[in-house]
C-alpha cells in the first residue's frame, strides 16, 4: 500500500532552478523503508496521503524561513562517522527503567526489562495488532497540523519503524529513561514514542544521547485529567549532526505538561513542539537551555514552539536561553493561541541569547495571538552579550577569566534549568553543563 | 605594602583624565581612609588598582609589595592579595554564594601554589566566618547576592574578604546604603582582619564609619590627587566643615 502512495502527483508549484518538491518527496521516501501492516497502517497511510498533499518545505515556507530545510529534505543522510568518543553517562546516579535505542531501533539486550509497575511498555516495531496506541499514534501529530504544517512529522508518522508505546496507570517509583546511541555512520535514524498518562498517573521520561547521522524523532503525549508528564532531554553532539524533533502534547483538565531540553552543539538542528491545552486548569511549561559553538562545527538550532489555549484557567510557560559563539546561530519560532473562551489564560514566553561574540546570532520570532478578553500574556526577547560588570566582580575575586564566563553562562542559564522541577535530576543536569562549559572553555 | 606613584588615569572612552598624579603609600598594618567631593576619583582608583576595564594608565605606577599591579589581570591582583569591596556589589543569579566562594578561594590557592580547600575544610571555615557576621546558613545558600538587603550585601563583601585573607584591602564607599546596626556589623568584621601584615584604604563620604574603622591616616582627595593627609582629626574637620576651606586651603 505504501508503494502506491508514492506515485502521487505533484500540488506544489515549481520554482525556476530549485528542485520540484515532489520529486524530492519522491526521492525522500524511495530511500526509506516504510513499515508495513501493524495497528499503525492505517495513521500511516493516512500520514502519507497528507503528506503527498503538504510535500517537503521549500525555502519560502514562512516556518522554515530562519532554518534551512534541505538536510531534511535530502533523500540520504550525509554520512557522518560515529564518534570514538563515548558519551559520559548521564543520570547514573539515579534509580531508572533505562531503554536503548541505536540509531532509532529498540535494543532489547542492551535495555532493561519491560517492566514498570504502573506502566505498561512495548515497542512499535514489536506491538500487536490491537494496540491501545491504536487511537493515539499520528493522530495528536495530525491535529497539530493546523494552521502550521510540519511535513516532517507526518514523514515521522508515515516511516518511523520503532519507538515507545507507555501507557501510565499510577505513579510508577523511578523515571523512564531512553538512551540513544548510534552505530552506523549514515544511519537516517526515525523513532516515534507515542505516551498515554490516565488520569491521575504521572511519568517522568529522561532522554540523552544521540542517533544516526541524521534523526527524525518524535514523541506523542496524551494526558488525561490530573495527569502529570514530565520531561528531560539532553543531547549532545561531539560530531556534526542533522536532527529534527517535535513532540505533540495533549493536555487535559487539571494535568501538567514539563519540558525542559539541554542542547549542546550539532550541525542543523529543530526542535517543535505543538502543545494543546484542552482542559480547564492545566499547565503546560516547556523550557531548553542551548549550547552552541560553530567551531566545533556549523550550528544551527531552531526552536519552534505552538502552543494552544483552548480551556480556561490554564498557565503556559516558554523558556528559551541560548548561548551562541563562533558564528552559531540561533532561532526561537514560540507562539502563544489563546483560543475564544479561554479565559483567565495566563501565557508567558521568554527567549534569550547570549552571544559570546559578534558573529553568532539569534533571530527570534515570538507570537501572540489571542481571542479571549480576560488573558494575561507576556513575552520577551533579548540578545546580550556577557555582563562585564559581573565579569570584573567574579574575577576581582580571583576567579580565572574562563571560569567567570562559565559561571555568567550557568547564570544565564539558570530560569531555563529551574524549570526541571525534580532536584535530583536537575543537579544532574548543572553537573552535565559545568562538565561541559569546563571541557569547552579549555578548547 | 601598597604603593601609588604619581599615577594618571583616563577614561579609555571619553579621552577624561580622572587622576592626575596621584601618589599614595599604605605601609603594612596600617588604615588608610580617603575621602573627598564627589567626581574627585576615589573609584576610580579603587577601579584602576583591582583591574577594571575601561582605564588607561598615561603615566605613573602602583605596586603591592613591590610588584607592578598595572599589568596583572584582575585575578592575578587578587592572588596577589589585592580584594576590592564594591560600593555596589553585582548580583549573579543562578550561581550559588558557597559555590562561587569556594571556587574563588581555591582559584587563589591554586595562583599562589598552595593546596586547594576540600569542601569539608571550606564548609567549616565559611559557617564559622559567617557566623560572626551574622550571615545564615540560608544565605550562604542562596546564589550570590540576589535577594539581598544592602545590608546584607555589604555584609556578604566582608564574608569574601574574611575567606580570601588578602592583604591589602580596599573598600569602595563601603558605609553607603548601612543602617547604624549593619555598619557595626560591617566594622566589627573588618576590625576582626585587622594584623599588623594586613592593610586597608577606606573609600568614604562620611566621618561616621572611620569612628568604627579608625584610620592611621586620612587623605583628602580632589581633582584627581591627593590635596592633605593627616591624621584622624582631618576626617572630624571634613565633617565639621565641609570640603570648602580645605580645598581652599591647599588651592
Amino acid at each position: 500500500m505504501a508503494d502506491t502512495a508514492v506515485q502521487a502527483k505533484d500540488h506544489t508549484p515549481t520554482v525556476e532552478g530549485t528542485p520540484k518538491p515532489a520529486g524530492a518527496l519522491d526521492a525522500r521516501l524511495a530511500a526509506l523503508t516504510l513499515p508495513q501492516g501493524g495497528f499503525a497502517a492505517a495513521a500511516r497511510r493516512d500520514a502519507l496521503a497528507r503528506l503527498q498533499d503538504m510535500g517537503l518545505p521549500g525555502p519560502r515556507d514562512e516556518y522554515w524561513r530562519y532554518t534551512d530545510p534541505r538536510p531534511f529534505n535530502a533523500p540520504e543522510a550525509t554520512a557522518i562517522p560515529v564518534p570514538q568518543e563515548q558519551a559520559t553517562p548521564l543520570f547514573e546516579t539515579l534509580d531508572r527503567l533505562t531503554l536503548v535505542f541505536v540509531d532509532g531501533a529498540f535494543d532489547e539486550a542492551a535495555s532493561d526489562d519491560l517492566a514498570l509497575e504502573g506502566v505498561e511498555i512495548t515497542t512499535l516495531a514489536k506491538a500487536d495488532d490491537a494496540n491501545w496506541a491504536a487511537d493515539l499514534y499520528g493522530k495528536l501529530e495530525a491535529a497539530g497540523q493546523h494552521p502550521v504544517r510540519r511535513p516532517f512529522a507526518v514523514l515521522n508518522t508515515a516511516a518511523a519503524q520503532d519507538g515507545l508505546l507507555i501507557r501510565v496507570t499510577a505513579k510508577p517509583s523511578k523515571p523512564i529513561h531512553v538512551v540513544h546511541r548510534r552505530a552506523s555512520d549514515k544511519a537516517d535514524a526515525m523513532w516515534h514514542h507515542v505516551i498515554r498518562v490516565e488520569t491521575g498517573a504521572e511519568l517522568t521520561l529522561l532522554e540523552t544521547g544521540m542517533a544516526g547521522a541524521r534523526s527524525n524523532g518524535m514523541i506523542e503525549v496524551d494526558l488525561a485529567e490530573g495527569a502529570v508528564f514530565h520531561h528531560v532531554a539532553s543531547k549532545r553532539a561531539i560530531e556534526a549532526k542533522v536532527g529534527i524533533g517535535h513532540i505533540f502534547a495533549r493536555v487535559a483538565a487539571k494535568a501538567q505538561f514539563k519540558s525542559f531540553t539541554l542542547s549542546v552543539n550539532g550541525t542543523v538542528m529543530r526542535n517543535e513542539a505543538v502543545i494543546d491545552i484542552a482542559g480547564d486548569d492545566a499547565v503546560a511549561h516547556i523550557a531548553a537551555a542551548v549550547l552552541g559553538d560553530g567551531g566545533v562545527a556549523p550550528f544551527h538550532q531552531d526552536d519552534t514552539v505552538f502552543i494552544t489555549h483552548g480551556a480556561e484557567r490554564c498557565e503556559s510557560r516558554q523558556v528559551f536561553k541560548k548561548v551562541l559563539k563562533n558564528g552559531a546561530e540561533g532561532v526561537f519560532q514560540g507562539k502563544i493561541l489563546v483560543k475564544p473562551g479561554a479565559q483567565k489564560t495566563d501565557g508567558y514566553q521568554i527567549s534569550q541569547a547570549l552571544l559570546l561574540d559578534e558573529r553568532s546570532q539569534f533571530l527570534a520570532k515570538p507570537e501572540l495571538e489571542i481571542y479571549a478578553d480576560d488573558v494575561k500574556c507576556s513575552h520577551g526577547s533579548t540578545t546580550g552579550a556577557i555582563d562585564e560588570e559581573a565579569l570584573f566582580y567574579l574575577r576581582s575575586r580571583g576567579v580565572p577569566r574562563e571560569r567567570a564566563i562559565v559561571f555568567l553562562v550557568l547564570s544565564f542559564l539558570a530560569d531555563a534549568l529551574a524549570e526541571i522541577e525534580d532536584e535530583a535530576i536537575r543537579d544532574c543536569i548543572y553537573e552535565r553543563l559545568d562538565l561541559w562549559l569546563t571541557l569547552n572553555a579549555v578548547q | 605594602m601598597l604603593k601609588i606613584d604619581n599615577l594618571h588615569v583616563k577614561l579609555e572612552e571619553e579621552d577624561k583624565q580622572i587622576l592626575k598624579g596621584l601618589s599614595l603609600e599604605i605601609p603594612a598594618g596600617q588604615v588608610h581612609a580617603i575621602m573627598g567631593p564627589n567626581g574627585s576619583g576615589k573609584s576610580t582608583l579603587s577601579y584602576v588598582l583591582s583591574g577594571r576595564d575601561g582605564y588607561e594608565v598615561t603615566e605613573g605606577s602602583a605596586t603591592l609589595d613591590g610588584e607592578s599591579l598595572l599589568d596583572m589581570e584582575p585575578e592575578e591582583r587578587a592572588a596577589a592579595g589585592l580584594f576590592l569591596a564594591f560600593q555596589y556589589p553585582v548580583e549573579i543569579p543562578g550561581v550559588g554564594n558557597m559555590t562561587f566562594l569556594r571556587t574563588a578561594v581555591n582559584a587563589q590557592r591554586k595562583a599562589r601554589g598552595e593546596e586547594e580547600l576540600s569542601s569539608g575544610d571550606f564548609l567549616k571555615l565559611v559557617r564559622a566566618k559567617a557566623a560572626e557576621l551574622q550571615i545564615s546558613p540560608e544565605m550562604l545558600k542562596r546564589p550570590v547576592n540576589v535577594g539581598f538587603s544592602g545590608g546584607e550585601k555589604k555584609r556578604n563583601e566582608i564574608l569574601q574578604m574574611a575567606m580570601l585573607e588578602p592583604r591589602m584591602c580596599i573598600m569602595d564607599e563601603t558605609d553607603s546604603g548601612l543602617d547604624v546596626d549593619a555598619m557595626r556589623l560591617v566594622s566589627d568584621g573588618v576590625n576582626a582582619l585587622r594584623s599588623p601584615d594586613r592593610s586597608f584604604l577606606v573609600i568614604t563620604h562620611y566621618q561616621r564609619l572611620l569612628n568604627h574603622i579608625q584610620p592611621d591616616v586620612v587623605h583628602i582627595m580632589a581633582n584627581g590627587r591627593i590635596v592633605k593627609s593627616g591624621g584622624p582629626e582631618l576626617a572630624l574637620q571634613v565633617e565639621q566643615e565641609g570640603y570648602g576651606d580645605l580645598l581652599a586651603e591647599v588651592g
